[in-house]
């Protein structure tokens, strides 16, 4: 099942591992070294940073380093740009809705 | 129109929830009615092009409102809110699922917490989203997106046979 990605961010574990990555992409085992977890602890969280695809996988001879993917935050952004600006055009309609409702009162 | 009314938009995608505060120049009873009556609801409840049209709402706790969003072209996109604490002008909760057009929801949903208070006149209303599922709420923006697309497609289309008429 696809990841959601508000459950991969919640976890303050995975905020850090994306912070570190999108300064350096690094392998799974640098990841474990700098966060001093297991290789199993972090591959748990790698799997769940990928497939809610904000981390990417980049093959470098033998090893795999995880790049931060920024395009799906921006995403997300974008998404909750959109999300406010309905907001803000609705509170203007029922600005003009309390406007009529005033005078009919009056 | 006032432009000092306060508009704040904020986002703790950590708690995923999405905070909204917004001013009106009106007093609390009239705000009150303009979030909990549907014919009120229905004038101001979708950003338009798209509109908003209450089949029943029953504002008591425990009770439903079952909606739909309708795109320019007509599409329906149906919701379920239902109520789950009432405090007459001041704080109204509720939880708010999708639906398909024969009122079975689509779970989960998001919570939702209203809370307005009144200062000279203007009145600010506070909302709380709390969204366990971003796809749930990425669906909602994709309903709001198709519709402006096609109401483009619908002009096209229209420009495109009057421009052929002359």
């Amino acid at each position: 099942m696809k990841q959601d990605i508000f459950q991969a961010i919640a976890d303050p574990t995975r905020r850090a591992i994306l912070a570190l990555i999108a300064i350096q992409a690094l392998t799974p085992n640098a990841m474990a070294d700098k966060f001093d977890m297991s290789r199993q602890a972090v591959s748990k969280h790698i799997k769940v940073l990928h497939e809610c695809e904000l981390i990417k996988p980049e093959h470098s001879g033998r090893e795999i380093y995880y790049h931060f993917n920024a395009k799906k935050m921006q995403e997300f952004d974008h998404w909750l740009a959109q999300f406010r600006r309905n907001w803000e055009t609705q509170f203007m309609q029922l600005d003009e809705v309390l406007l009529t409702m005033k005078k009919e009162k009056k | 129109m006032n432009n000092d009314l306060l508009f704040d938009f904020a986002v703790d995608k950590a708690a995923k929830t999405i905070l909204i505060t917004r001013e009106f120049n009106a007093e609390l009873s009239l705000v009150w009615d303009a979030f909990t009556k549907q014919e009120i609801l229905d004038q101001w409840g979708a950003p338009a092009p798209m509109r908003c049209r209450t089949k029943y709402m029953n504002f008591e706790v425990g009770g439903r409102r079952f909606y739909a969003m309708i795109s320019p072209d007509g599409q329906e996109r149906w919701a379920v809110q239902e109520f789950t604490s009432i405090t007459p002008k001041t704080n109204f909760k509720m939880y708010n699922a999708f639906a398909d057009k024969d009122e079975n929801r689509q779970l989960p949903g998001s919570e939702w917490d209203y809370n307005f208070s009144e200062q000279n006149g203007i009145t600010k209303v506070t909302i709380s989203i709390f969204n366990e599922s971003l796809e749930r709420m990425e669906a909602l923006a994709d309903g709001f997106r198709k519709g402006y697309t096609e109401m483009l497609t619908y002009l096209d289309d229209l420009l495109a046979k009057l421009s052929d008429k002359q």
